[in-house]
């Protein structure tokens, strides 16, 4: 038996690979195909699920209610394709400006001294290993009516003798985009060093010999081959961002309700696992099909494992 | 032309995105010190006289511990000690079981070829592309029903009901650490010539030699990076967490978490304050490490 198991490379692989595919198994596939099933489901009055093959949760979804006012039998309700909207809306906008913001220091970091490299890397490391909900908190400090934004503010404005009415900042919609900017910002740094640093010198001094401009050299040469990194950075970016809720809790309140809050309240506040899974499926396949699209046009690169 | 030259705007924007990064952390951490109960402005420093917390109104006049009062509050919070002791718990076993596990997929995917290989490729490629959220509820869902049918077919009662708890949680993390561990340690494979294994093969050890002295040393920089990786994930996961906790296995920022949502407390600072100096030794410690090795290379 030993043996036989010594001489087949096959089964030796099937081992190997069993306890995690198994794992996988179990604690992925199965709960993605029970939550198809769930979301064809209706609520039961204790708030369970009945099976059967209904709809009703996807028309709902995207807005078809029959919730109605009298005389009426079906109706139009946006509430549901609002919160989709403006997930996507948020997220497009967040990663933009992350990659704005993670250009440049990903660009100094890769053309600094090799020795200060990982100095440089590890200051961005930091604040990335501080906790998730730490940082999130950290900004309710700052963008509170008495947070400390405000306090700089007022005395700026006290210095100049001018009158002062402190901003409100939290529960915005802008606060949680700087809180999706500031959560997410490293996963844009690191893959895109991690393109800009394969860079070859040759290829910039072979542009600068070729009569190329510094800024004609980073448009044709610097760009392009750092887009593995910009593509990888955007895929660990906008994901995440689809499907966070604590940013828009915290920051946004009751402001800002993104699909997240809405699949999270289904389970636990209004007891609706069965449109909870709906939601959640319909933001699933909307990831999919924006990273499926995205990758296509610009590949799907391997600085994801380097982050 | 200078290799490391920089345009003044890339300087500039370099530095406002680490103020950006840090601003919010020095904030957090300088109000961990406020004298105010309520966290609303930085009242100053609370000096240390007395042998007892004086307060006057929701200030702290004078406190034993100091400026460090919220951190002796903090340490006296014992709902904080215990949902630390299930963070790292929880993160303990399941970097472990993950690392072990993904390294074999890892090995198993690089170096052999077997029925359902593009089967265990693709699965660990899927946690990466849906957001958390999806597979928390997923795992949620999964596992109420099985813990339903267990308990209404064996008629379990009391204590011996199946619920939620360490056991859920930690083998939730270990499913989504699992991809990291392994896609980190076939991209070290990857990067090494099959030929060093056949060598060793030739000149007469077998399998478990050849894995022992040649293989593992390999990979050993991917597993450990791989293992840090999931460990930092566990630490720092909410979502999955978040839907798979029960009584008695809270976690840190869900403890965090449902703190935020009802008052807000210097305490939290002082928390936030010891996991960043532990952060920050951590990293300090890793780079000195990795200088040494680049500099022995």
């Amino acid at each position: 038996m030993l043996k036989r198991l010594r001489e087949n490379k096959s089964a030796q692989g099937t081992l190997l690979a069993l306890p995690t595919t198994f794992w996988m198994f179990i604690l992925l596939i199965i709960p993605l195909i029970l939550t198809a099933i769930v979301s064809f489901g209706k609520r039961s009055p204790d708030g369970n699920v009945i099976y059967t093959f209904s709809l009703d949760n996807y028309i709902r979804l995207i807005g078809i209610s029959s919730d109605c006012p009298a005389g009426q039998t079906t109706c139009f309700n946006p509430l549901y394709v609002q919160i989709l909207w403006r997930s996507l809306t948020l997220a497009f906008n967040s990663t933009v400006l992350v990659i704005m913001l993670a250009y440049p220091l990903a660009y100094f970091i890769a053309r600094s001294h090799p020795n200060r490299r990982t100095t440089f890397l590890f200051m961005v490391l930091i604040p990335l290993w501080t906790n998730f909900v730490i940082r999130v908190y950290a900004w309710m400090m700052l963008l509170r009516k008495e947070g400390a934004i405000n306090a700089v503010l007022g005395w700026v404005a006290h210095l100049l003798h001018i009158n002062f009415v402190p901003l409100e900042m939290l529960y915005t919609p802008g606060a949680v985009l700087v809180g999706m900017v500031y959560e997410f910002l490293p996963f844009m740094i690191l893959p895109i060093y991690t393109s800009l640093e394969k860079i070859d010198n040759s290829l910039y001094e072979a542009a600068a010999d070729l009569g190329a401009n510094p800024f004609r050299t980073f448009l044709r040469v610097t760009l392009p081959l750092s887009m593995p990194g910009v593509v990888a950075g955007t895929i660990l970016v906008f994901i995440p961002v689809m499907g966070t809720f604590i940013v828009s809790d915290l920051l946004g309140g009751k402001q800002v309700i993104l699909i997240g809050n809405l699949i999270q309240r289904q389970f636990l506040d209004a007891r609706d696992p069965a449109f909870g899974s709906a939601s959640s499926l319909i933001l699933m396949v909307m990831t999919l099909i924006v990273t499926y699209f995205y990758t296509r046009k610009f590949g799907f690169g391997e600085e994801i494992v380097a982050a | 032309m200078n290799p490391f030259k920089r345009s003044p705007f890339v300087i500039i924007s370099t530095v406002l995105v680490y103020i950006f990064l840090y601003a919010p952390i020095v904030v957090l951490v300088l109000y961990s010190f406020n004298s105010s109960r309520v966290n609303i402005t930085f009242e100053g420093f609370i000096p240390t006289f007395s042998e007892r917390v004086v307060m006057d109104g929701s200030t702290v006049v004078s406190s034993p511990c100091g400026p460090f009062h919220w951190f002796c509050d903090l340490s006296k919070n014992r709902e904080v000690m215990s949902a630390a002791k299930n963070t790292l718990t929880i993160a303990f076993i399941a970097t472990i079981v993950s690392t072990i596990i993904g390294t074999m997929a890892a090995i198993a995917l690089q170096r052999y070829d077997f029925r359902l290989k593009s089967f265990s490729q693709l699965s660990l490629y899927v946690p990466i592309v849906i957001p958390e959220i999806v597979m928390g509820i997923g795992i949620l869902t999964l596992i109420s029903q099985v813990f339903g049918w267990v308990n209404t077919t064996f008629a379990l009662s009391g204590d011996a009901r199946l619920s939620m708890g360490l056991f859920t949680v930690t083998i939730s993390h270990i499913a989504f650490m699992v991809p990291f561990v392994t896609l980190v340690v076939q991209a070290r494979l990857q990067g090494f010539d099959k030929s060093f294994e056949e060598a060793a093969m030739d000149l007469g050890a077998n399998e478990w030699t050849t894995f022992r002295r040649v293989t593992f040393p390999m990979i050993l920089p991917g597993v450990l990076s791989g293992a840090l990786l999931a460990f930092t994930l566990s630490l720092d996961d909410f979502v999955i967490t978040f839907f798979t906790n029960g009584p008695g296995s809270t976690t840190l920022p869900i403890y965090v978490y449902g703190l935020l949502r009802r008052i807000i407390t210097p305490q939290v600072n002082a928390l936030s304050t010891v996991w960043i100096l532990i952060v920050f030794t951590v990293v300090l410690l890793l780079q000195i490490v990795q200088s040494r090795e680049q500099s022995k290379s």
